[in-house]
């Protein structure tokens, strides 16, 4: 049983390390896919607050962890 | 049906590259068991490992055709974000000497030293507890191999391409390490690291879009304007955290 747990648990840390991180992914996309909701004219705004989203992410959880 | 390269290329380098550090880590591990215990546990634990592997591909494959295009793309992509970005972000904070750098020698070292002290506790168990790590190693790193595959490769038709970049990956670590018998600690782990992470951070960032209905300029040749767009800004972010005498990132 521990093994599962143990196995369970290093699954989750296949696509979650830094907390943070994988809270601004998920931030930035409900933010795209609002902007696609909101303005289904314009469906390459949703793409772009994705790209610009997750750069600024990356870079920003980068340098916060380079300042600690 | 013909498939551009524009879409096979991106898909098959990512899962070879992948696949090959991956392959190399679950080597290591192998190989700390076959030293420490012999090359029974170690093979059996790995090839236990692998038909696990296939029992979850046999399993979970025929589940992906029924699941709507819109939403695969959009999970795929999400958890190609977090994998992808994930490797990057570790990538780029070694690169700039903020965390070491992986050693597959150390590891090995250490993995070897685990299963040592084991030995003196719980020695009559010790080829079940051997086995267990060759299989838990073959099933943790498989899965991220099965993941990239399924996640560069579904929904375009391109699983098999992806599947062939994997396989010949594992087949080169295996038959190298075979061959040298000791871990492959001379692989750039970090610079494949780096490259795989903007290529998945950029699959990523095109799943996640089509699924929610982004129209991307140039269709699948976006993919390749996202990874440089991705490897621009990791490459200014290690020189924007770089602590004095860090490595360079390759």
């Amino acid at each position: 049983m521990r093994t599962l747990i143990g196995i369970f648990g290093e699954l989750a840390g296949l696509f979650i390390d830094d907390g943070l991180l994988a809270l601004a992914i998920g931030v930035v996309v409900v933010f795209a896919a609002l902007v696609a909701a909101i303005a289904p004219a314009v469906p390459i705004a949703a793409g772009i607050v994705l790209v610009v989203g997750c750069l600024g992410a990356l870079v920003g959880n980068v340098t916060r962890a380079g300042k600690r | 049906m013909t498939l551009a390269w524009t879409s096979v290329a991106p898909a098959v380098s990512a899962a070879f590259l992948s696949s090959l550090v991956e392959a190399v880590e679950a080597l290591t591990i192998v190989l700390s068991v076959a030293s420490v215990r012999g090359w029974r546990p170690a093979g059996l634990g790995a090839l236990a490992g692998l038909a696990s592997l296939a029992l979850i591909v046999l399993a979970l494959g025929p589940l992906l055709d029924r699941v709507p295009l819109h939403a695969l793309q959009l999970v795929i992509g999400v958890l190609l974000l977090l994998f992808g970005m994930r490797w990057l972000r570790k990538a780029i904070l070694r690169a700039a000497g903020v965390i070491p750098l992986h050693d597959e020698a150390l590891a090995f070292a250490t993995g070897t030293a685990a299963l040592r002290e084991q030995a003196r506790h719980h020695n009559t168990r010790l080829d079940w507890l051997a086995g267990l790590a060759s299989y838990k190693a073959m099933v943790l790193e498989g899965l991220e191999v099965v993941f990239v595959v399924i996640a560069v490769g579904a929904g375009r038709g391109l699983l098999a391409p992806a599947s062939i970049g994997a396989l010949a990956a594992c087949a080169l670590v295996a038959v190298v390490g075979f061959a040298v018998h000791r871990p492959l600690a001379r692989v750039p782990e970090n610079t494949l690291k780096f490259t795989v992470g903007v290529m998945l951070s950029a699959f990523g960032v095109f799943w996640t879009g089509e699924g929610l209905g982004v129209p991307w300029p140039g269709e699948d040749l976006a993919i390749l304007g996202f990874a440089a767009l991705f490897l621009i800004v990791a490459v200014a972010a290690v020189r924007l955290v770089r602590l004095p005498a860090a490595q360079p990132i390759s």
